[in-house]
């Protein structure tokens, strides 16, 4: 086998073997219990009494969702101001300009919704204030609002019957101090030692060996980079993202970043298990969603590796698909990426996306039609918990059962809230994508600034690829895209800003209100004839109920773009 | 929900303190004491910087080992990919023009031993490396250029070639500005 093939293997082993014990370390902090960061209990006292807090006051579900959304939406006040007048602020030593509103509107949802599409490039569009208060800042905390808003699933299904989920704060607060930025911290002074910048120097100009003069972007960039992949928001420093040299400079820091976007969505299933006491429900998860990612890994490591047929046609023998992917990086840990990164909504990339293969075009584009392999930052598992109601329901329906979950009677009200989420995802990336199409094929010439005859980078069934990609990335949050697209106009800002801002916050309060509902109700003892949710067969149930949907949505949109540039290739 | 506005307001004041102040000064305090003191490795020759370790620069001159082709050209203040799908019938012509350009440059050379790598844009535009076997098939042209024998170009490259990670995972590559600064220091 090839280093290359091993290389992607060490990956996921690596994957594992962290994220475990830190699933277990994430259930102990969420219960309370002994832990080695105790000692910072003291600084979180002290943040609790300065913003006026009460620790120990409980929320119900709706109460959760008030306090997020408040903070949420100050979030989105303050960042949209510091981008619009981001060049008469202090620490822009590249004489960055301002950016324009509808710019500034949307970099400010996407880094708020943990989404991180940029249609500005790192280097000439924020300054290195922005990229620190805004978009290091908008980071940490929208990965903590998805892990304090899992964090009330978790406490929905620990107890019996019960109001009383927590605080939303102490979720939030915990998850900064205890998760996040230590682990930052680690992985920040790791790759500053291995060559990311993170001095604030300005540019630097340079003299080539061959007589060329040249400007090098640098920054601040180490702590930035660590966050991006920890919180799962992939926004880049600078504009190709984790395939620039500086950003990702060498095999180990790519397996290092690779490694640290995975960890947490799977340490969150792990912690799951253990908080809710069944740790088998944590592992039959954790098994759906790893056949999830090989269903999506197999086709695109298979379409990467056999290359690219059109350097066939032209006479080489040699027919890697190295266009848009780095040497020291290579195919293999290319392709292994582009289906992580897709599946758990980080959307850094180390390859770009817009000239992989067809089929694996339509894979990562899968990726984050499911939106639930692994997942976002708590996010993924709140989507998974959709699938599951719904998959509790047909199963029940098949076998003439009320259905239960956890105990509970799931009913009409929790049942038409799952449903509205499930196809809400749809219907936002194909309205978007519908409406992008039209413009494109029947305004063309339309006088916007940039005409839609010119949004495309490539012609025919990729250029609609380009638009259906778009619009996925935004609504599962994802960020990543093909990048050839020009959307950085006044259409695709305004448009996808409302994409990622209703595909951020309806599907999480729509699980959470499931999970506050349920826990309120009357708590059924497990009898012979409970349907058991910790089980294979209900695992395969609830694959199939995932893979049906998707399916039955996209498969038409799919069709159109990668799978018919597929025939027209091979 | 008016309630959660004030406690958030400064929960937020506070968080910008420890994530967007505390937390970069502490990493860029301590990189410096990593290797290019957080700022990027650079190379210096006889003194003068000549560019990053990192960051590929362009080499277009046949006495020198050219990297692979940039959507940007090595504008190191702006990366960029080409984000060309190999569908779209434009990249088919810009990668014949690649693939005819090097077997003038390259005389000697069969059509079909070209690496991709040589043909194919970067992801970042500013890629460092190029593999072994892109390295080989050039010595033939920078031996002539330079007038030194095949078999002392050879020697350096191989001694320019880093191996996969730990020795087992990743690619095998070389890194181009080292090589040829090593090139030209040849006799």
């Amino acid at each position: 086998m090839n280093s290359e093939i091993i290389g992607v293997i060490l990956t996921f082993i690596l994957t594992l073997v962290i994220a475990f014990p830190l699933g277990k370390y994430i259930a102990k902090v969420f219960q309370g219990e002994r832990t080695i960061t105790d000692f910072l209990t003291p600084v979180e006292r002290f943040i609790y009494r300065i913003c006026g807090i009460d620790p120990h006051k409980e929320m119900n579900w709706k109460q959760h969702m008030a306090a997020l959304l408040s903070i949420n939406l100050v979030w989105l006040i303050y960042a949209f101001f510091i981008l619009l007048f981001q060049s008469h602020l202090p620490l822009n030593p590249d004489g960055n300009p301002d950016m324009t509103p509808d710019l500034a509107f949307n970099t400010a949802i996407s880094f708020l919704v943990n989404c991180n599409l940029q249609h500005y490039s790192g280097e000439t569009g924020v300054t290195y204030l922005s990229q620190l208060i805004v978009i290091t800042f908008l980071q940490f905390v929208s990965a903590a609002t998805g892990v304090a808003a899992v964090a009330v699933l978790f406490r929905a299904f620990a107890e019996k019957t019960t109001e009383k989920l927590g605080n939303f704060f102490v979720f939030f607060t915990k998850t900064i101090t205890r998760i996040l930025l230590p682990l930052s911290i680690i992985m920040a002074v790791i790759l500053a030692f291995n060559g990311t910048p993170a001095s604030f120097d300005g540019k630097d100009s340079i003299v080539t060996l061959q007589g060329d003069s040249v400007q090098v972007s640098r920054g601040p960039a180490a702590g930035m980079i660590a966050i991006k992949h920890l919180g799962t928001n992939g926004g880049g420093w600078f504009g190709t993202n984790s395939a620039h040299p500086l950003e990702n400079p060498n095999y180990f820091t790519n397996v290092v970043e690779i490694v640290a976007q995975v960890i947490l969505p799977m340490a969150l299933i792990f912690a799951f298990g253990f908080f809710i006491r069944r740790k088998k429900l944590g592992y039959v998860i954790f098994g759906v969603m790893t056949a999830g990612m090989l269903t999506l890994m197999i086709p695109n490591m298979i379409s990467e590796i056999s290359g690219n047929p059109l350097l066939h046609h032209l006479g080489l023998k040699d027919i890697t698909a190295m266009e848009g992917k780095e040497v020291r990086i290579g195919v293999p840990a290319s392709a292994y990426w582009q289906v992580m990164t897709t599946i758990i909504s980080t959307g850094s990339v180390n390859s770009m996306h817009d000239s992989s293969m067809p089929l694996s075009g339509a894979m990562q584009m899968l990726g984050m039609m499911t939106n639930c392999f692994y997942g976002g930052k708590g996010v993924g598992l709140l989507n998974y918990f959709i699938f599951l109601i719904i998959a509790v329901f047909i199963s029940g329906l098949m076998v003439g059962r009320t259905p239960e979950f956890m105990g509970r009677k799931v009913e009409a009200r929790e049942m038409k809230i799952a449903a509205i989420i499930a196809l809400f995802h749809p219907f936002l990336i194909l309205v978007g994508t519908a409406l992008s199409a039209y413009f494109a094929a029947h305004h063309p010439q339309m006088a916007w600034s940039v005409q839609p005859a010119n949004w495309f980078n490539n012609p025919s069934n990729h250029g609609f690829s380009e638009m259906l990609y778009e619009y996925t990335s935004s609504s599962a949050n994802n960020g990543s895209g093909f990048e050839g697209l020009a959307d950085n106009n006044i259409f695709w800002n305004i448009s996808t800003g409302i994409v990622m801002i209703l595909g951020r916050f309806i599907p999480i309060i729509g699980p959470v209100a499931i999970a506050g509902i349920l826990a309120k109700k009357k708590y059924i003892p497990e009898s012979a004839g409970t349907l058991q949710t910790d089980t294979t067969t209900f695992g395969i149930m609830t694959y199939a109920v995932i893979m049906i949907v998707a399916a039955l949505a996209f498969f038409p949109a799919l069709t159109l773009g990668p799978i018919a540039e597929y025939f027209q290739s091979y | 929900m008016k309630k959660y506005i004030w406690p958030s307001v400064k929960l937020t004041i506070f968080m910008i303190l420890v994530l967007a102040v505390l937390y970069p000064a502490l990493i860029a305090a301590v990189s410096k004491a990593a290797p290019g003191q957080g700022k990027g490795k650079t190379i210096s020759v006889n003194g003068k910087v000549v560019g990053y370790e990192n960051v590929g620069q362009k080499f277009t001159d046949d006495k020198y080992f050219n990297g692979r082709p940039s959507a940007v050209d090595y504008n190191a203040a702006s990366s960029a990919g080409s984000n060309k799908a190999a569908s779209n019938p434009d990249y088919q012509k810009l990668v014949q023009e690649r693939i005819d350009t090097f077997l003038i440059h390259n005389p000697g050379i069969n059509r079909e031993d070209i690496p991709a790598e040589l043909v194919t844009a970067s992801g970042s535009g500013l890629d460092p490396d190029i593999s072994p076997a892109a390295a080989m098939i050039q010595i033939k042209r920078v031996a002539a250029a330079r007038h030194l024998s095949e078999n002392k170009v050879m020697a350096l490259v191989s001694d320019h070639i880093r191996g996969p990670w730990l020795g087992m995972a990743g690619p095998a590559k070389v890194n181009v500005l080292k090589l040829n600064i090593a090139l030209d220091t040849l006799k």
